[in-house]
């Protein structure tokens, strides 16, 4: 039998693949947006910054900074879940530079539970359905409390085809 | 149309919102439940690398303020704004490199709510980009009578 792969071998495939993608997008960058990488589970991280207030007496964060935040977890979250079967398979290779094929928004319902303080948010996705074109996809936002959520979203997908590419 | 002394202090105003002005977002037009609100593209706003189309928060982001704006020059005048949901439909991709503008309308607003629908177009203005559909939270002040 073979002996199994070095962990640090394979956390290195793995995340230079996540930096690979959410670096292609350079509205991740613009927001600040990174991700926290457990196995194949995804926490999205957005550090507070001052852009990113829209109420200034309260520095409350902007819905549209929080709209976004939760689109950018949605769309990264089932990106990585099809890379990261293909990564397992080994029918991708990080080293080799390829442009992510990223899922299209059909439609996006944000639900705002109470105002996001000046503080880092996090969010993670939850993929409830995914088919060969379509996905619904819920997201999760918190700051403080994982229990007392700030913000939810569920979010209809077209998925990239081979075609399309 | 509003006085234009109104208009000038509503561009101050959502001019001067952090997150609206990290977008570049500038108001065209604003008055009686109504808001026009444009976004210049930006190759920093991307979504989607491979094509070069604005990311779909970005319009998300629009919307959002353009819908605010609305509620706040109903001629109700509320004291305050927040959004309570926000719905977008994505009608198809924004052309790259064309800025977007949205118009905005609140159509009704009961005592301490206001529903809004608003629509996204790019240079194209036949065919829009995107709509939404919202609830906001309608602030009266605590002096002014409820109609």
């Amino acid at each position: 039998m073979k002996a199994p792969e070095p962990v640090q071998v394979i956390k290195t495939r793995r995340d230079a693949l996540l930096s690979q993608l959410t670096s292609a997008v350079p509205y991740i960058g613009f927001l600040g947006i990174e991700f926290d990488r457990r196995g194949d589970e995804l926490t999205a991280v957005l550090p507070f910054k001052p852009t990113l207030v829209g109420n200034p007496a309260l520095q409350a964060l902007h819905g549209g900074a929080t709209a976004s935040f939760l689109e950018v977890a949605a769309v990264i979250e089932l990106t990585w879940a099809t890379l990261w079967a293909d990564l397992e398979t080994g029918k991708i290779d990080p080293e080799t530079n390829v442009t992510p094929r990223i899922p299209k928004t059909i439609d996006f319902t944000v639900d705002y539970l109470r105002s996001g303080l000046p503080r880092d948010a996090y969010a993670r996705a939850r993929i409830n359905r995914s088919g060969r074109r379509y996905a619904s996809v819920h997201v999760e936002a918190w700051q403080d409390n994982r229990t007392r959520l700030f913000a939810q979203a569920t979010g209809h997908f077209l998925m990239p085809t081979i075609q399309d590419t | 149309m509003a006085a234009p002394d109104r208009t000038k202090a509503a561009r101050q105003f959502i001019e001067a919102i952090p997150f609206s002005q990290a977008l570049s977002m500038k108001l065209d037009e604003i008055g009686e439940g109504q808001a026009t609100i444009s976004m210049p593209y930006d190759a920093e706003l991307v979504g989607d690398p491979a094509s070069g189309v604005i990311h779909g928060g970005a319009v998300s982001a629009l919307m959002d303020t353009c819908g605010g704006a609305a509620v706040m020059s109903h001629p109700d005048m509320p004291v305050a704004t927040a959004t309570i949901d926000l719905r977008i439909d994505y009608m198809r991709a924004a052309k790259p490199g064309q800025s977007i503008r949205a118009e905005a309308a609140c159509y009704h607003v009961t005592r301490s709510v206001a529903f809004v629908r608003a629509t996204a177009f790019d240079e194209d203005a036949d065919n829009p980009v995107a709509t939404a559909t919202g609830a906001f939270t309608f602030q009266r002040s605590s002096n002014g009578g409820t109609s």
